[in-house]
């Protein structure tokens, strides 16, 4: 082979290597542009009647974005011994639920809330309350407005001070503590 | 003395129609679950006997905490009550207030299971279920 020949093939592949590399690099960042454009506020409002029904007659029917969907698959398959109580659901309905779950969990919905609650999660814990940023985000609340208040009584009860809770909106500006007022930090 | 007679005829088909319509007054969805505890053997279901289960006091296994339905639900059927967890009201029992309420079967069963496990400890036998809905209906 001619060296000349041998320099143009060289410098051909080192183009298109070069163009691929620029189009992948290309492609990555639309990919994480789009998803960051397209990343809505709070998490996803529940919008299953099912789960709306069978989820909120206890406690308020907490969004599926606020668990990464390992967490729900592990909580769903314990209902006989849910927290302490029995939750039991028909094995149909308990699917249905199941689905949904996975479907909206953390990390598969681009919600803001729900992408920030997936930060350094290890394992599949099934206590929002122990999901490292919902922990961080709660850390400097005084427990006098929280264990201590009759009115709120724990942490799980989301909707106690988030008076939008219920619409999947945690803004800090909603934030009415019973007994104390509104609460910005 | 024809007239009396009629008069206490019409009297007594009047009490008789009262009183029938208040021991039936099961839900359809109450009638058809009494019926299909009936099949599996329960009868004579009693109201009496519902409320006295109501009322009565459990000791659960795990916890050493005494429960009964009115840990959740009151011993008045036609008030709210709050779920013994979360503090989440519930809202009345009883039909006669609550008109949805016995109406579902699927629903009346599936939260018997889960009630009966948390208060007794185990699944209610139909012919308790059967005292229940007895109770509950005429509330």
């Amino acid at each position: 082979m001619k060296p000349t020949r041998l320099l143009a093939i060289i410098s051909l592949s080192a183009i298109t290597a070069g163009i691929v590399v620029t189009a992948m690099a290309d492609d990555d960042r639309r990919y994480s542009d789009s998803w960051g454009a397209k990343t809505l506020p709070g998490v996803a409002p529940v919008d299953l009647p099912l789960y709306q029904d069978e989820c909120g007659s206890c406690h308020m029917a907490y969004q599926p974005g606020l668990l990464p969907a390992p967490s729900w698959e592990k909580l769903m398959s314990g209902l006989d011994d849910h927290f302490g109580e029995n939750a039991e659901l028909p094995e149909n309905e308990r699917q249905t639920i199941l689905n949904y779950l996975l479907d909206n969990a953390a990390g598969r919905s681009n919600y803001r809330a729900s992408n920030k609650l997936m930060r350094n999660i290890r394992g599949a814990p099934i206590r929002i309350t122990e999901l490292p940023y919902f922990v961080h985000e709660h850390r400097e609340i005084p427990s006098r407005l929280v264990t201590g208040n009759p009115k709120v009584r724990s942490l799980s009860y989301c909707n106690a001070c988030h008076t939008q809770a219920n619409k999947g909106s945690y803004d800090e500006h909603q934030i009415y503590i019973p007994g104390y007022g509104r609460y910005d930090d | 003395m024809n007239e009396i007679k009629k008069f206490v005829a019409t009297g007594l088909t009047i009490a008789g129609m009262c009183y029938g319509s208040i021991a039936l007054s099961q839900t359809k969805a109450g009638e058809a679950l009494l019926d299909r505890y009936a099949s599996a053997g329960a009868k004579n279901f009693s109201a009496a006997r519902g409320e006295a289960l109501w009322n009565q006091k459990f000791t659960h296994a795990k916890s050493g905490q005494k429960r009964s339905c009115t840990t959740c639900h009151t011993s008045d059927l036609r008030k709210p009550g709050k779920h013994a967890r979360t503090g989440k009201i519930i809202e009345p029992l009883a039909p006669s207030v609550n008109a949805t309420r016995l109406s579902n079967e699927k629903k009346i069963e599936k939260w018997f299971l889960r009630n009966c496990k948390w208060t007794l400890g185990r699944k209610c036998t139909p012919q308790e279920k059967g005292d229940f809905l007895s109770y509950m209906s005429n509330q």
